[in-house]
C-alpha cells in the first residue's frame, strides 16, 4: 500500500485523477472524507425524515397515519404502500431512525468524516497509514446502507422490515421476528461494524506511527486525541457486538440457544454483551465532538485551551470509565442491589471527567476576545445541551430512579439532548468550522447563524417537553398515547416542524456556497486558529506537506 | 507521501501495529463467546441471575418463616405434556421438601430430553438449593409413557438475610422440557459443574 501512495508522489502538481478514479477508488485521506460527510449528510436527511414520521405519528392521540388510508399509506412503490401503514410499520420505522443516526450519520460524520479530512493534516502526515483499506472501509459502509434500507422492505415476520429497537434484544430479535428482515439487519450492522474496525486500526497505526516531527502525544491537537480514543473504544467494543449479533444470527439459522432460555441459553446474556458495546458506543458518537469543540471554543475565544493535558486525560478516562457502567442500561433485569449500587457509583464517576471538560471550555472562554461566529455559535450550543443532557443523565444513573424512569420519554429526550442536539451541534459545529477548509468557499455567515438559531429553538422544543411526558410516565416505542399526553407531544411535534425547516436552510447554506462560490481563505479565523490545517491552502493541496512540518513545544 | 519515500521500517511499523490491533479485534470476538460458558459457569458458581444451585447436604437449620414456592412448567418442541402436580407449596426456610412434576409422552416412540430451570426473584438463586431433581439428568420417556418426576429442594436460611431476598414471600421455580438431541454437542446447563 505505502507503496502505491509512494508512486502517486509523481502526480503531485495540480494533476487530480478523473472523476471515477477520484471518488469510486479513492486512496486519498481528504476525498474519502468528503466522501464520508456527504454519505453522512444523505443518511442524515433519511433519518431525520423517519423521525418526522415518528412525530408526526404522535402529534395527537390515536393512530393517524401508520394507518390504511392514510397520506403514508398512498406512498406506494410497485403497488405496495413504502412503509407499512401499520404498528409493526411504526415499530420499523423508530428502529430504522436510530440505526441510521447511529451507524450511518453521526459515526461516518465525526471519524469518517472529520476524522479522515483532519487528523493526518493536524499530526503533519501526507495521508492515512493505509490509504486503500480506507477506501474499503467507506465502501462497507455503502453496502451496510444498502442492507439496511433493504431489510426495512423485506418480510420480518410480524410484517415489513424489523421492528425491535436498535438494540435487537432477543426474543423479539429471534422468535419474534422470522423473516429475512432481521437477517439483514444483522449483516448490515456486521458491514458497519466491520467498516469502524478497519477504520480504527487506521486511524491507531496512522496517529501513532505517522506523526510529524515534534508532534509528540502531549502536543496533539485535542481532536486528534479525541478521535484515538474513540478508535480505541471501537476496537475493543465493536467485536463484542459482532459477536453478539453472530449469536443471534446463528440464534435464528442453526439451532444455537445462546440466548434462548428454552434451550439453556439466557437472554439476559444478550443484554450484557450489546451494552458492553453500547455503552462505549455512545462516547464513540460523542467523544469526536469533544475534540471539536475544543478547537472552536479556543479559536473563537483566541486562548488556547485552558488545562489541555486535563482536557486529554479526561477523554481517556471516559473511555476507561465507559467499559465498566454497561449496565446501568438495564437496572431492571432483576440485578441484586449490592451490583445496581455499584453500577450507580461507577456511573457518576463519569460526571467527574465530563466535568473537568464542561468547565475547562467555560475557563477557556473566560476573559476571552470572544467573536461570536457561526462555529462559536453551535459550539456554545453545544455546551449547553450537552450539559443539560449530562444533568438528567446523573438523574438516570440513579437505580432507584431509573425504575420508573426505564423505558420512559424521559430516558428519550436524555439522550436526544446529549446524542441528537449534543453530538449533531458539535458535527454541525465542525462543518462550519472547516467549511472553507474542506470546500474551498465560504458559505454566507446570517444564513448560517440562522440555521443555527432556528434549530436551536426547534430541537429544545422537540426534546424538553419530553422530560415531562417521561416523569409523567408515557413509554418509549409507543404508536399511541393516552389523551393527558396530548400537549406536550404537540409541542414536541411543533418543534420538529421548527427544526426541519433549520434543516432547509442547511441545504440552502450548501446550495448558496455552491452557488456563488466565494473564494475561501486559508485561515478565515485569524490568530485563534493555531493549528496544521489552517497553514494549508483552502482547500488543501491534493497531497499536503510536501516538506513536513516540525512541530515546536508551545503549540497544541 | 510526497519526498518522505515510505522506507520499509516504516511500513513494517504500521504493519505491525495493524496485526496487534486486529489481533485486538479477534480477541475481543473470542472474549465475547467465551463470555457465554463463562457467564454460565459464573451464574451456577454464585446463583447469579435465578440459576438454582445443587447441593450435596441438607441444611442444619430450619427457621420458623416461611416462604411460598411456587412451581411453572413448560415444553418446547416436545409432544410432551409436563405439569405440576401441585400449584405451589408452604415452606419454613431450611426444611426439606419435595414436589413431584408429571411428564406424558403422547409421540409413539421414546423421547430424551433435558430440562433446564429457573427461579425468580433472581437474588433467590443463591439460597435455592436442589438435593434431587429430574433436571440433574437427560430423561428418556417411553411411548405414550407418563411419568411422575420429583424434586427435592429446600430454601437455604442464607434467604432471610441477604438484603436482595429477605421479605420477598414468594419464590417462583420454573421448568423447561427441551428436545436433548440438537443441543447434544454442548454440556448439559446444569450437569456438573455445581456440583463438584
Amino acid at each position: 500500500m505505502a507503496h502505491a501512495a509512494a508512486h502517486d508522489t509523481h502526480d503531485d502538481h495540480g494533476h487530480t485523477p478523473g472523476f471515477f478514479t477520484r471518488w469510486f477508488l479513492s486512496t486519498n485521506h481528504k476525498d474519502i472524507g468528503t466522501l464520508y460527510i456527504l454519505f453522512a449528510i444523505m443518511a442524515g436527511l433519511v433519518g431525520g425524515a423517519l423521525s418526522g414520521l415518528i412525530r408526526a405519528e404522535l402529534m395527537e392521540p390515536g393512530i393517524q397515519i401508520f394507518r390504511e388510508g392514510s397520506w403514508l399509506a398512498q406512498i406506494k412503490i410497485a403497488g405496495s404502500p413504502l412503509i407499512e401503514p401499520s404498528k409493526q410499520g411504526y415499530n420499523v420505522v423508530v428502529t430504522a431512525h436510530a440505526l441510521i443516526m447511529i451507524f450511518f450519520m453521526v459515526m461516518p460524520a465525526m471519524i469518517g468524516g472529520f476524522g479522515n479530512w483532519f487528523v493526518p493534516i493536524m499530526i503533519g502526515a501526507p495521508d492515512m497509514a493505509f490509504p486503500r483499506m480506507n477506501n474499503i472501509s467507506f465502501w462497507l459502509l455503502v453496502a451496510a446502507w444498502v442492507l439496511l434500507v433493504t431489510s426495512m422492505f423485506v418480510d420480518g415476520g410480524p410484517g415489513k422490515g424489523f421492528g425491535g429497537g436498535w438494540t435487537l434484544y432477543p426474543p423479539l430479535s429471534t422468535s419474534g421476528h422470522p423473516g429475512p428482515a432481521m437477517d439483514c439487519a444483522i449483516l448490515s450492522v456486521h458491514l458497519a461494524g466491520a467498516s469502524s474496525i478497519l477504520g480504527a486500526i487506521n486511524f491507531i497505526t496512522t496517529i501513532f506511527n505517522m506523526r510529524a516531527p515534534g508532534m509528540t502525544l502531549h502536543r496533539m491537537p485535542l481532536f486528534v486525541w479525541s478521535v484515538l480514543v474513540t478508535v480505541f473504544l471501537l476496537l475493543l467494543s465493536l467485536p463484542v457486538l459482532a459477536g453478539a449479533i453472530t449469536m443471534l444470527l446463528t440464534d435464528r439459522n442453526f439451532h444455537t440457544h445462546f440466548f434462548d432460555a428454552a434451550g439453556g441459553g439466557d437472554p439476559v446474556m444478550y443484554q450484557h454483551l450489546f451494552w458492553f458495546f453500547g455503552h462505549p458506543e455512545v462516547y464513540i458518537l460523542i467523544l469526536p465532538g469533544f475534540g471539536i469543540i475544543s478547537h472552536i471554543v479556543s479559536t473563537f475565544s483566541k486562548k488556547p485551551v485552558f488545562g489541555y493535558l486535563a482536557m486529554a486525560y479526561a477523554m481517556v478516562a471516559i473511555g476507561f470509565i465507559g467499559f465498566v457502567v454497561w449496565a446501568h442500561h438495564m437496572y431492571t433485569v432483576g440485578m441484586s442491589i449490592q451490583l445496581r449500587a455499584y453500577f450507580v457509583a461507577a456511573t457518576m464517576v463519569i460526571a467527574v471527567p465530563t466535568g473537568v471538560k464542561v468547565f475547562s471550555w467555560i475557563a477557556t472562554m473566560w476573559g476571552g476576545s470572544i467573536d461570536f461566529k457561526v462555529p462559536m455559535l453551535w459550539a456554545i450550543g453545544f455546551i449547553f445541551l450537552f450539559t443539560v443532557g449530562g444533568v438528567t443523565g446523573v438523574v438516570l444513573a440513579n437505580a432507584g430512579i431509573d425504575y420508573s424512569l426505564h423505558d420512559t420519554y424521559y430516558v428519550v429526550a436524555h439522550f436526544h439532548y446529549v446524542l441528537s442536539l449534543g453530538a449533531v451541534f458539535a458535527i454541525f459545529a465542525g462543518f462550519y468550522y472547516w467549511f472553507e477548509k474542506m470546500w474551498g468557499v465560504k458559505y454566507r455567515e446570517w444564513l448560517g447563524a440562522l440555521h443555527f438559531w432556528v434549530t436551536f429553538i426547534g430541537v429544545n422544543l422537540i426534546f424538553f417537553p419530553q422530560h415531562f411526558l417521561g416523569l409523567q410516565g408515557m413509554p418509549r416505542r409507543y404508536i399511541d398515547y393516552p389523551e393527558g399526553f396530548a400537549t406536550w407531544n404537540k409541542v414536541s411535534t411543533i418543534g420538529y416542524e421548527i427544526t426541519a425547516v433549520g434543516v432547509l436552510i442547511f441545504l440552502l447554506v450548501l446550495i448558496d456556497a455552491m452557488v456563488f462560490r466565494r473564494k475561501a481563505e486559508a485561515n478565515p479565523w485569524g490568530e485563534g486558529a493555531t493549528t496544521l490545517e489552517w497553514t494549508l491552502s483552502s482547500p488543501p493541496p491534493f497531497h499536503q506537506f510536501s516538506e513536513l512540518p516540525v512541530i515546536k513545544p508551545d503549540v497544541h | 507521501m510526497s519526498q518522505n519515500e515510505p522506507s520499509d521500517p516504516n511500513r513494517r511499523r504500521n504493519t505491525r501495529l495493524a496485526l496487534i490491533c486486529a489481533g485486538t479485534f479477534f480477541g475481543m470476538v473470542g472474549a465475547a463467546f467465551a463470555a457465554v460458558p463463562l457467564y454460565q459457569a459464573f451464574c451456577q458458581a454464585t446463583g447469579f441471575g435465578g440459576t438454582v444451585r445443587r447441593a450435596e447436604a441438607a441444611p442444619t437449620e430450619t427457621l420458623g418463616k416461611t416462604v411460598v414456592v411456587r412451581f411453572d412448567a413448560n415444553v418446547r418442541d416436545l409432544p410432551w405434556s409436563f405439569e405440576a402436580s401441585q400449584i405451589q407449596q408452604t415452606v419454613k426456610i431450611g426444611e426439606t421438601k419435595l414436589a413431584f412434576f408429571r411428564v406424558t409422552n403422547h409421540a409413539d416412540h421414546p423421547i430424551t430430553a433435558r430440562a433446564v430451570y429457573n427461579v425468580v426473584p433472581e437474588q433467590a438463586g443463591a439460597y435455592f438449593e436442589k438435593l434431587q431433581c429430574f433436571c440433574f439428568s437427560d430423561q428418556t420417556i417411553a411411548a405414550g409413557a407418563t411419568v411422575d418426576m420429583p424434586v427435592l429442594y429446600f430454601v437455604e436460611p442464607g434467604y432471610a438475610k441477604d438484603i436482595n431476598t429477605k421479605g420477598k414471600p414468594e419464590i417462583t421455580l420454573s421448568y423447561t422440557f427441551y428436545p436433548a438431541t440438537d443441543v447434544a454437542t454442548q454440556p448439559p446447563p446444569a450437569n456438573g459443574k455445581a456440583a463438584s
